[in-house]
């Protein structure tokens, strides 16, 4: 990387010697060249970072302050100091660990099988097909659906009595499941919502970094007597490493975060999670003690574990990559 | 130039992780511009100094489909009225209570539910203007206004629309059970309490036609049951007693009765299936308020026209209704006032009632009140007025807490859930709505 102070020192030079104005007025207009030379980035990176101070940062403090404290969201201006006390209560609530339960296990199940299909489809996007646009386009089309719609139908096909996943079930003999009210039953059917507006659009990512992977790769491989099978083994998954570990890293973070899925999913009480809270997700969680209860000290502690969390698999993260990037 | 790459890369990653992460903190806090906040009114291009007024709702009101904003733009040339629409109340509401702690932002009338109405008086009453001393208090039910009236006297909203209860059943199940299908005979059968009703349905249930319960859910029994209780989750001093309440109690066992027996489709009320369940005539009654009169209409279609009928409730309870509320932020105070008073005035709840069976709060509109003759048609001519207005003269005045709505939702979506879709025993189903309450209420 080239620092701005290089650029200037360059620059500045060679237009002192090309001019042949009086000193005075050079080094006025110098001096003017180079503060426009260091400010200008900052200038037109500020946007940014305003709006990230305004909305993000403020924000976020903000409800840190609100978590130490109080508050109902019908007296905000009520507010009495509670030291950790909404963190201690968290710490001792069956309702936090089991949401925190169940935003691990949907995230695994709806992670995992969804970058493993992700893998596979791009594999297979990757070779030579009739109509490769059309295919990639369709691929990308549960992506660009939105929550709410998917959700919907969704939750039509798992109705317990009508629903379509029910219906084909009964072919194999098994009794119609009630799949919103089921412990894992429930947690199946949203992560199965994840799975599908997310998997085409991890397979675009790595069919691009597939599709970057030099040809004379696979043509050496192949000389060596490797297989499709084994090319994909040796060849693609070692040269897709660092693409891999972004997506974990995306979807880790779009796991922790559920939301609308399974508010959606829940219907009319959606916040809850089920009646056994059983597909309560932090983020639900923190919804229903915030919005629908008024509790928003203790919703703004539970908006601060959730971060303290996210960083916590960050840092995890972080650690797996460079260990894997050491690795050849 | 490999390593500063990957620093660079590793900065973004570190980047977009707190960006999300932070988005998501800052979720909570952000409000959603939805424009209603255009409440500046004036001179903008008509030079007359025409005001505009917006009035904040939620779900629908009825006003618009009535054609009361045009009528009142006609009666009065110098005002335009706007509504902002917001469909959910739990979106609506905590975005009304953020606003008006604000002090900004909040429309010129904004509409309250009557799930928010208490926390309204109890917490939000300096920032509403006292309508008491504007109107004749006594256009209203009494319970209606006691509702929306704080300690010291002050009147923070004025009533819409109430939620008189009344059975609608399916004549034709009805009789293909072998049960009495005349209204006023089935309502002499479960007069005086929900239990009786409940009676009924095991009776139905010994012949019932094939593919159908008596009842959609343990929940509506419930709740038509708690709605007709003089007392529920709060004493009239404001103490939460919901645990050792006479009246949660009898709508309680009422419930398990239903949610324990097969008598129940086990559905939940507004959702796409019990919709289904109205259209394919899967429960033979549903508790009814009035405002439910043209969902079931709409929603069972042309099959189920005459097949449907209405009797009186066991016990007089109330489900819902509204108030309209003007917060002292507004510039247009006065026409504000105005335009409230003129919308919940008997005559245009009446007009209401008309268009989408919204029944009045205000007992001299029930003479004249006129449902559509189709919606007449559909439910067998029966007598829609007459046995919602006696209903709703004699619901008894109950007190309401703060916390009122989240106790409610715990008892109906986690305990009575829990009993009849999870096969919990009654006792584990209360214990569950025991524990929710007390995170409810942070004991």
């Amino acid at each position: 990387m080239t620092s701005p102070e290089q650029v200037l020192a360059r620059s500045a030079s060679s237009t002192e010697a090309a001019s042949g104005s009086p000193p005075g007025a050079a080094s006025w207009r110098s001096r003017l060249y180079r503060f426009d030379m260091k400010a200008s980035p900052y200038v037109f990176v500020s946007p940014f970072f305003v709006l990230f101070a305004a909305f993000t940062l403020v924000p976020l403090l903000y409800t840190a302050w609100y978590s130490l404290h109080h508050v109902q969201l019908s007296a905000l201006d009520h507010q009495t100091w509670a030291g950790l006390d909404n963190y201690r209560n968290l710490w001792s609530s069956d309702f936090f660990w089991n949401a925190l339960r169940n935003t691990l296990s949907i995230g695994v199940i709806s992670t995992v099988p969804q970058l493993l299909a992700a893998l596979g489809l791009a594999h297979l996007l990757n070779y030579r097909l009739r109509g490769s646009t059309a295919w990639r386009v369709v691929m990308l089309t549960p992506y660009a659906t939105s929550v709410a719609a998917a959700t919907l139908v969704f939750t039509l096909l798992y109705s317990w009595d009508g629903g379509m996943v029910n219906w084909i079930l009964h072919f194999f003999g098994v009794d119609p499941v009630n799949w919103r009210e089921s412990d894992w039953g429930s947690r199946f059917a949203v992560s199965s919502i994840v799975i599908w507006r997310w998997t085409g659009y991890n397979a675009l990512i790595y069919l691009a970094a597939m599709q970057a992977i030099p040809a004379d790769l696979y043509e050496s491989a192949a000389l060596d007597g490797a297989n499709r099978w084994q090319q994909f083994r040796h060849v693609t998954v070692p040269q897709l490493r660092p693409t891999i570990l972004f997506t974990v890293v995306v979807s880790t973070i779009g796991a922790t975060q559920l939301f609308g899925e399974p508010l959606l999913f829940g219907g009319v009480s959606g916040s809850k999670g089920g009646s056994e809270h059983q597909y309560q997700t932090l983020g639900l969680y923190m919804y229903d003690q915030g919005w629908i209860i008024g509790n928003l000290g203790k919703a703004s502690a539970i908006a601060w574990s959730m971060f303290l969390i996210l960083l916590v698999v960050a840092a995890v993260n972080l650690l797996l990559t460079r260990r894997l990037r050491k690795s050849p | 130039m490999r390593t500063s790459i990957r620093r660079s890369q590793r900065l973004m990653a570190l980047a977009a992780v707190a960006a999300l992460t932070t988005g998501l903190l800052a979720g909570c806090a952000k409000d959603s511009d939805d424009g209603s906040s255009d409440n500046s009114g004036g001179g903008n291009g008509s030079g007359k100094g025409k005001i505009t007024l917006t009035i904040g709702t939620f779900g629908v009101f009825g006003y618009k489909q009535a054609g009361l904003y045009d009528e009142y733009m006609k009666l009065h040339p110098d005002i335009s009225v706007k509504e902002n629409v917001t469909t959910r109340t739990d979106v609506y509401w905590p975005k009304v209570l953020t606003r008006l702690q604000a002090g900004s932002g909040t429309d010129d009338i904004e509409a309250i539910e009557i799930g928010n109405i208490t926390e309204a008086v109890q917490t939000q009453a300096d920032k509403f203007v006292d309508l008491g001393k504007d109107v004749d208090k006594s256009q209203w039910l009494a319970w209606k206004n006691a509702q929306a009236t704080t300690k010291d006297g002050k009147l923070i909203g004025l009533g819409t629309d109430v939620g008189p209860m009344a059975v609608c059943y399916r004549k034709d199940l009805f009789q293909k059970a072998g049960l009495p299908t005349d209204r006023t005979k089935l309502a002499e059968l479960w007069k005086g309490d929900w239990s009786k009703y409940v009676d009924l349905g095991k009776q139905y249930m010994r012949k019932a036609p094939k593919g159908t319960t008596f009842v959609d859910s343990a929940s509506s029994v419930y709740n038509a049951a708690v709605g007709g209780a003089s007392e529920r989750y709060y004493d009239k001093d404001g103490n939460v007693v919901w645990d050792r309440s006479e009246g949660v109690k009898k709508a309680w066992d009422a419930a398990m009765t239903v949610a324990t027996s097969n008598m129940s489709a086990k559905l939940k009320q507004f959702d796409p299936t019990w919709d289904q369940g109205f259209a394919n005539g899967t429960f033979a009654s549903v508790a009814c308020p009035a405002w439910m009169v043209g969902y079931i209409e709409q929603k069972s279609g042309d099959s189920g026209k005459g097949k449907w009928d209405v009797a009186a409730a066991p016990a007089a309870s109330n489900w819902g209704g509204s108030f309209l509320g003007v917060p002292t932020a507004t510039s247009h105070q006065k026409e504000a006032v105005a335009l409230a008073k003129w919308l919940t005035a008997p005559e245009q709840q009446a007009k209401v009632f008309a268009k989408q069976a919204s029944f009045p709060s205000t007992p001299s509109a029930y003479p004249g009140l006129k449902p559509q003759a189709d919606t007449t048609a559909y439910f067998s001519d029966a007598p829609l007025t007459q046995i919602f207005s006696d209903a709703a003269k004699t619901i008894p005045p109950q007190p309401l807490g703060a916390k009122d709505k989240p106790i409610d939702n715990a008892i109906s979506d986690i305990g009575i859930l829990q009993v009849e879709q999870k096969g919990k025993s009654p006792s584990q189903g209360w214990d569950a709505a025991t524990k929710e309450i007390k995170d409810v209420l942070g004991q």
